[in-house]
């Protein structure tokens, strides 16, 4: 056959490496961040050096240990009540992680299931769900969260309720508008035309399409539930009040940050660092799961 | 008398156009009364320009649109009232190529799922070796080689990708199969290939075919008969020989002349035709 | 006679490094001021690359490797890029391939004319908007005062084909590169489009280079032919004399390959798959030649 002349040989094993050399640096820059940041939340009690809420009231806000007058016990140093700034750091890992899996997971699965039934059935369905979004969009989400955690009342749970409450829009919007435009192309049709019904269609010809959309946006949404949570816990309506959070400990070091500027200071890189490897691991997720080059 | 496998009558079709965002919607008529009659085993050729309706026509005719009027028999059978659960019993006997297997196969499928799926869907597979087995024999049966089960659509060529297509209309062994433009966006090799293949098909399997094209030159290699389009309207309607040996109708003979067969003939620039192209878009090309 | 189009040896490679590959292998061809010559070749035959590389509107990861473009005498490549720029659009023109994209959405069609004159022939607003009209009306365009205030979507794709092949000769090319100008065309428009070439380009008195991969059209507006595959010139000659008497296996089985509306089924001839096979192992030996010594 004249069009198999110059076919792409293209087997298994180099369709992967295909796809991780798409994903390029930024992928595994990715990977290493979040990697690393799930490694030390899951092997907090073994590797941090000290209990993060255990006070040494004697060796109070002691610089990290390689300036003058640090300890190499604090290699961070610590805070005003003398507490591990290290170990602190490395247990709100552990609450940061907890609210980016759980809150992300549950908005990306509400909004999915809002966003293909709008984009599938379209007409009024979409018409109401549409505006529904348009409303819900149009509050704050920040002060939303605030309202909505001081009505079920500070906690973990409700860190995570308020996020997936205002969070589940970004998913509908974006799954409604590729699920119409992927309806649209042929290959929809032609699942019509062998007879497969709209629900047949959607899951097994529509979803998989999605999942390049929705894995990075799932990414995305991690590093902002991070920020959510960092936001609430500053302003300490998160957790309970001795468990330790970034955002708690950047409203504790602000008070004494001329004194100790690194309880403030290393907080707030944790945080950069966890948002950027989040959004680096969506970018080069996306470039690795969609092999077909879009137009 | 002879055995009509599908039939149409006065079949009409408009898409709803709104003129304002205050107006009544005005339809716009695609699809005007057409009479359609394809013996069985027969192929019948649309022929028509952007903005004819042949596209429309034939979405009509393997249901994937619900007629405004006029009726579509198929085997006896009145379909073109039934629902979308009612045709899927149906669909099994009835099925369509389309225009651009870029977009018509699911590029996140493997092809071993896309040639499979309709037996899927219609219960005909009987575990995962029979799957392969089946998109194997698929694959074969339009010249592809079996190892492209694994292929993803993408990793395949404008011609590969038209025989993938044309491999899943086959699958449920249909009666009836609408082909729109299949090969219009292929290399003229490539082309020429596409079109002996669905000509052996079609005698080996015994299809009977609606076969889309706004090229009559095309059309003139696989069709029984021919039906000439324009602004939604058969013009002209008779047996490809006919056809193009005394064609009747002023928009035939203009379609005919206006193609540059490929031999030196002085002239054929200066022979002005008087066609008047609208100033305005009248619909999307 | 200065030619208006030289080129010698051209060779153009796509991507960098290991993974570079030829699509251009040594081309040669010249085209006499007011000739028009059909550049005939299928996908992949570089034929648009040609086209590109002498309008110096190469993508980005192509590059030119060996060769050699003159145009009226001057050498293309090694002019400096202000003075290349001030031919394009004026000296050498483009009729692109597709009609929808190749207009500004968002400008009316008299200011998307009128900055091309006031460009490159520094007319005052006035007259570059009474010139465009009368370019328009050369086109055969109607009432060409209120084409001038419409928008692109607002006229038919025939009517903006027509309008990029005033926008061509606007300035008086003495070459023009028509890279495809009517394969999205139906057939009838396309007649009139190819008409309309013809016209201009005798009342201009440019040399064009016609860029199709369909013979019926070269037969009816090229004088001269090249027919190229896998960025090699196969055979070139007189229009008539090739289509009458092809000396290339592969020039006489695109002929027989060709559905005609004037013969039966039967006369249809596939590609002989061998055929192809021998001739892009030919191209890779080029290749090998090419990467073993400097060309």
């Amino acid at each position: 056959m004249v069009d198999l002349a110059h076919d792409l040989s293209v087997g298994h094993s180099s369709r992967l490496v295909a796809g991780l050399k798409r994903g390029g640096a930024r992928l595994w820059i990715g990977v290493a961040l979040v990697g690393i940041l799930l490694l030390v939340s899951l092997l907090a009690p073994l590797i941090a050096p000290h209990d993060p809420i255990e006070q040494d009231l004697m060796s109070a806000q002691l610089p990290p240990a390689w300036i003058n007058g640090g300890e190499p016990a604090y290699p961070f140093g610590t805070d005003s009540l003398g507490r591990c700034v290290l170990s602190r750091l490395i247990y709100s890992a552990r609450t940061a992680v907890v609210v980016a899996l759980i809150a992300a997971s549950l908005a990306a699965v509400i909004g999915i299931a809002f966003g293909l039934i709008a984009g599938s059935f379209g007409g009024w369905v979409d018409q109401l769900t549409s505006r529904l979004i348009d409303v819900w969009m149009a509050f704050p989400p920040v002060l939303l969260s605030i309202v909505l955690a001081a009505v079920i009342g500070a906690g973990l749970t409700s860190v995570i309720a308020a996020i997936v409450v205002v969070d589940w829009t970004r998913f509908a919007r974006v799954v409604r508008a590729e699920t119409m435009t992927q309806l649209r192309r042929d290959y929809a049709a032609a699942a019509r035309v062998i007879g497969l019904s709209r629900g047949g269609i959607m899951w097994l010809e529509i979803l998989p399409n999605l999942v390049p959309l929705t894995v990075t946006l799932l990414a995305v949404e991690m590093g902002i539930a991070i920020l959510v949570e960092v936001i609430l816990s500053f302003v300490g309506i998160s957790v309970a009040g001795d468990t330790p959070t970034w955002g708690g400990m950047i409203a504790e070091g602000r008070q004494i940050v001329h004194q100790a500027p690194w309880i403030m200071a290393l907080p707030i890189g944790c945080i950069i660092l966890s948002v950027i490897g989040f959004n680096l691991l969506g970018d080069g997720l996306r470039l690795l799961l969609d092999p077909v080059q879009r137009r | 008398m002879t055995d009509i496998l599908l039939r149409t009558g006065s079949l009409s079709f408009a898409y709803p156009e709104r003129a304002g965002l205050f107006r009544r919607p005005v339809p716009r008529e695609v699809v005007k009364r057409v009479d359609l009659a394809v013996p069985r085993g027969s192929v019948l050729g649309l022929v028509g320009e952007s903005g004819s309706g042949k596209t429309t026509l034939g979405r009509l005719l393997v249901r994937l649109l619900k007629p405004t009027s006029g009726g579509i028999q198929f085997d006896g059978v009145e379909i073109s009232r039934l629902s979308e659960a009612e045709m899927r019993p149906l669909r099994s006997r009835i099925q369509m190529i389309f225009q651009d297997p870029q977009s018509s196969l699911n590029p996140r499928l493997r092809l071993g799922i896309i040639l499979t799926r309709p037996l899927q869907v219609h219960g005909r597979l009987k575990g995962r070796r029979d799957r392969r087995d089946q998109a194997a024999a698929l694959l074969d049966l339009v010249g592809l080689p079996t190892g492209f089960i694994d292929r993803y659509p993408h990793e395949l060529s404008g011609g590969q990708r038209q025989r993938a297509g044309i491999a899943r209309a086959l699958a449920l062994e249909p009666d009836f199969i609408v082909a729109d433009e299949i090969v219009s966006g292929l290399d003229v090799s490539t082309q020429a290939h596409i079109l002996l293949l669905l000509r052996e098909l079609r005698a080996r399997l015994g299809l009977t075919l609606v076969f889309i094209s706004h090229d009559l030159s095309v059309v003139r290699v696989l069709c029984d008969d021919v039906a000439i389009l324009h602004r939604g309207e058969v013009v002209e309607y008779g047996p490809v020989t006919r056809i193009f040996s005394a064609p009747q109708h002023a928009y035939t003979r203009q379609l005919l002349s206006a193609i540059p067969l490929p031999d030196v003939e002085p002239g054929w620039l200066d022979d002005a035709s008087p066609i008047v192209i609208p100033h305005q878009q009248g619909s999307a090309a | 006679m200065t030619p208006a189009l030289f080129i010698q040896g051209l060779r153009v490679t796509i991507g960098a490094g290991t993974s570079a590959a030829n699509v251009l292998r040594g081309v040669s061809l010249e085209l006499q001021p007011g000739e028009v010559r059909g550049l005939v070749g299928e996908s992949g035959a570089g034929k648009s690359m040609l086209g590109r590389a002498v309008l110096g509107l190469l993508p980005a990861n192509a590059a030119i490797a060996a060769g050699r473009i003159a145009f009226e005498g001057r050498d293309l490549l090694a002019m400096r890029e202000p003075e290349r720029r001030s031919l394009l659009g004026r000296r050498i023109a483009l009729i692109p391939q597709d009609p929808m994209t190749s207009l500004n959405p968002v400008k009316r069609i008299g200011a998307q004319v009128a900055i091309l004159l006031r460009h490159h022939l520094a007319s005052s607003r006035r007259a570059a908007l009474q010139r465009a009209a009368e370019l328009l009306a050369e086109v055969a365009i109607r009432e060409p005062e209120r084409v001038l205030g419409l928008y692109p979507h607002e006229i038919s794709g025939g009517m903006r084909q027509r309008v990029l092949i005033a926008m061509a000769f606007a300035c008086d090319p003495s070459l023009v590169i028509a890279d495809e100008p009517t394969t999205a065309l139906d057939v009838t428009v396309q007649r009139q489009v190819l008409q309309l070439v013809e016209r201009l380009r005798q009342r201009h008195g440019a040399a064009v280079l016609f860029v199709t991969h369909d013979l019926g059209v070269v037969a009816k507006i090229c004088r001269t032919m090249t027919v190229l595959h896998a960025g090699r010139v196969l055979e070139e000659g007189e229009t008539a004399h090739v289509l009458a008497r092809p000396g290339h296996p592969y020039t006489r089985a695109l002929l027989a390959a060709t559905p005609r509306a004037d013969r039966p089924a039967e006369a249809l001839r596939p590609v002989p798959p061998s055929l192809i096979e021998n001739l892009w192992s030919e191209a890779h030996q080029f290749d090998r030649l090419a990467a073993a010594g400097p060309a």
